[in-house]
């Protein structure tokens, strides 16, 4: 049972993160390195809106967020911008040049020791039982929660929502979008905040449920395999593979050896790039589009 | 290769050797010369720190011009440099350790591995490409560098490998000196395997490749096959500059390959320039001198003393910096630069090259 509960909590955090890859590569065909130091960025801001609103942690959540939003559309402005229409290397590239660029950054402005945000907004974190004897500390609970909630969201956003629409458009076919007067330059700004926005909760729930070091990057690659192994261009397929890439890693923590939790993602990764690399509900032209 | 540079008048081919002659006019024979020379007699001159400054130039060159023929002209994109840099120092580190294999058993060994780990990093080459590809080599990375912390966990060597100096026929390898050379004839040998490779067949398959590889396959050019070359001889190239770089330091440990120094190859052949063997001795001067610079700057600021500990982070900041600087305003490279300047300083007092078409 308790196995159950850790594989649903680490899928959850896959999958949250997993979602920001999927929404940039969808709407412009890049993939985001950096995502994993935007995410850790995200989680740094809630420290420091903590320590700017002293007593009222929804404020300083609610401002962590909108300041989340803000660092990804001022990511697009100010570089992925400029790289539309080059190579995919340099696309790529400049991302991961903007995430070096950011751990470097962070490390110097909040010093690289582990941090609790919690403790600075005065939450204290309780394991809640769950029936079958399996326990969950309670920000593993609300990071469930907050995963459904944006799926929800995004589902609703892409499908119904103007905006929403556009995105997809644009994603299908940027030319034609941008002959229907769909603003690109805005649709993609959109992308990457939103992409950013879900990433930094990720960051927040994680670093207020474990405390927050420098290495939080690593997780955001890790959540990298389980965007790819839905399919890049899939929500659905986020989620699922987020599962997938959870289960494995948990199990073989369980039952094969501790060390490998860094590697399974991966390896599930290369096995799926042999068999079916547009993934499980990828589609498939998109390989002769790169 | 050649054919790019800019040339004053006065200079024609007439014949087709002209094409694959390694040095082209009488004053690139005799700067060639004085460079050579100039870099045997540079450890009679240097202190021992920059003599192990330039050593480690050498040793990054190897990486970044093996890099640079798989990414630069084959077109093949990879991020999983470190991986096979690991492989190589590993199966030297494990040789010597557990066999007490000799220096010249351990060498061949690691280029060995090397080229078999290239097959594996290039298999995926043959259903993917671009992005994928990049991601299936950074996974491949990921898995190289966990069998070599499993290696070190389970026998012990937490902290990592040690490695004696190597015996050279009861002559032991021992000295800034003597590495100095041996890494300068590594690196040069390296460079002359690229450019004999670039130079014919091989050379244009791959560059057929990179251009467009449904038109290579109808040249004729056996698109597979030569794909597979490139990573494999690159994968093999790496992973000697792994070994090398094992023997050098005396000391084999994963952390020193981490996802960080695959980016900083991948940074070294953009930095230099792309599809240059030139920007990729740049590049890998360039990224290897940087952090030191960053140091030194640090160091003339005032208060010196209380940024020492935000050394790394600052050294991380800036590399982002550069790589993004460069990607955004210069993605030609160091290379580009040069073509620029000596584009001017040949077509001085004008300034653009003769439109084609127009009288010359």
């Amino acid at each position: 049972m308790q196995l159950l509960v850790n594989i649903i909590v680490l899928s959850s955090i896959y999958a949250l993160i997993a979602c920001g890859y999927v929404l940039i590569y969808r709407v412009s065909r890049v993939l985001n390195l950096a995502h994993g130091e935007l995410m850790m960025l995200g989680a740094y801001l809630l420290l420091t809106t903590a320590s700017l609103f002293n007593g009222n942690p929804w404020l300083a959540i609610s401002a962590a967020v909108a300041l989340s939003l803000a660092v990804g559309v001022m990511v697009y402005v100010f570089l992925m911008r400029k790289m539309t229409g080059e190579m995919v290397l340099a696309a790529v590239l400049a991302t991961v040049a903007l995430g070096i660029l950011l751990r470097g950054v962070m490390v110097l402005v909040w010093s690289a020791q582990q941090q609790y945000p919690g403790q600075a907004m005065g939450f204290t974190s309780t394991a809640l039982a769950l029936p079958g004897g399996a326990r969950i500390s309670l920000f593993a609970a609300i990071l469930v929660g907050v995963t459904a909630l944006t799926y929800l969201a995004l589902f609703v956003f892409l499908r119904f929502g103007r905006w929403g629409v556009r995105m997809r458009a644009a994603g299908q076919n940027p030319l034609l979008a941008a002959q229907r007067g769909i603003n690109l330059h805005g649709v993609y700004a959109l992308a990457w905040g939103l992409s950013t926005l879900t990433g930094s909760l990720a960051g927040m729930l994680i670093a207020l449920d474990s405390g927050l070091t420098g290495s939080m990057a690593i997780i955001g690659l890790k959540a990298f395999p389980a965007a790819l192994v839905g399919g890049l261009d899939s929500l659905i397929g986020a989620l699922i593979g987020a599962l997938i890439i959870g289960a494995s890693e948990v199990l073989s923590i369980q039952y094969i050896d501790p060390l490998l939790s860094d590697v399974v993602p991966f390896l599930v990764l290369i096995a799926m790039l042999i068999a079916r690399p547009w993934g499980l509900f990828g589609t498939r032209e998109e390989l002769d589009r790169v | 290769m050649s054919s790019r540079v800019p040339r004053a008048s006065g200079y024609f081919r007439t014949r087709y050797d002209g094409y694959l002659a390694l040095t082209q006019t009488r004053l690139e024979r005799v700067s060639l010369i004085v460079f050579l020379a100039a870099l045997i007699v540079f450890p009679a001159v240097a202190s021992a720190f920059y003599l192990d400054l330039v050593t480690q130039v050498f040793l990054a060159s190897i990486g970044a011009l093996s890099l640079m023929l798989l990414t630069g002209y084959a077109g093949q994109i990879s991020l999983g440099h470190a991986g096979l840099l690991c492989a190589g120092a590993f199966t030297a580190g494990i040789l010597a350790k557990e066999w007490d294999a000799p220096f010249w058993v351990t060498l061949p060994a690691a280029t060995l591995s090397g080229a078999l780990l290239g097959v594996i990093f290039g298999l995926p080459s043959l259903r993917l490409r671009g992005l994928y590809l990049a991601i299936s080599t950074l996974a491949l990375h990921f898995v190289v560098v966990y069998l070599g912390g499993e290696y070190e966990t389970k026998r012990g060597f937490s902290t990592g490998i040690t490695l004696d100096a190597p015996v050279i026929g009861g002559w032991t390898v021992y000295g800034g000196r003597v590495w100095y050379y041996i890494l300068l004839a590594a690196a040069a040998a390296t460079l002359l395997i690229c450019l004999n490779l670039l130079r014919g067949r091989t050379g244009r398959a791959w560059r057929a490749i990179c251009a467009h590889e449904t038109v290579a396959e109808a040249l004729g050019v056996n698109v597979a096959g030569h794909k597979l070359l490139a990573f494999v001889v690159s994968s093999a190239l790496t992973a000697l500059s792994g070994a090398l770089f094992a023997y050098y330091r005396g000391f084999v440990s994963v952390e020193a390959f981490s996802l960080f120094l695959s980016i900083q190859y991948v940074a070294m052949i953009i930095i230099g320039g792309m599809g240059s063997l030139l920007g990729a001795i740049l590049g890998a001067a360039f990224v290897t001198i940087f952090p030191y610079v960053i140091e030194a700057v640090m160091l003339m600021l005032p208060n010196a003393q209380s940024y020492a500990g935000v050394l790394f982070a600052v050294n991380y900041a800036a590399f982002g910096l550069v790589m993004v600087l460069f990607l955004l305003f210069e993605p030609l490279g160091l290379v580009g630069i040069w073509q620029r300047i000596q584009t001017y300083f040949l077509l001085w007092p004008f300034k653009h090259k003769p439109l084609s078409g127009g009288r010359r």
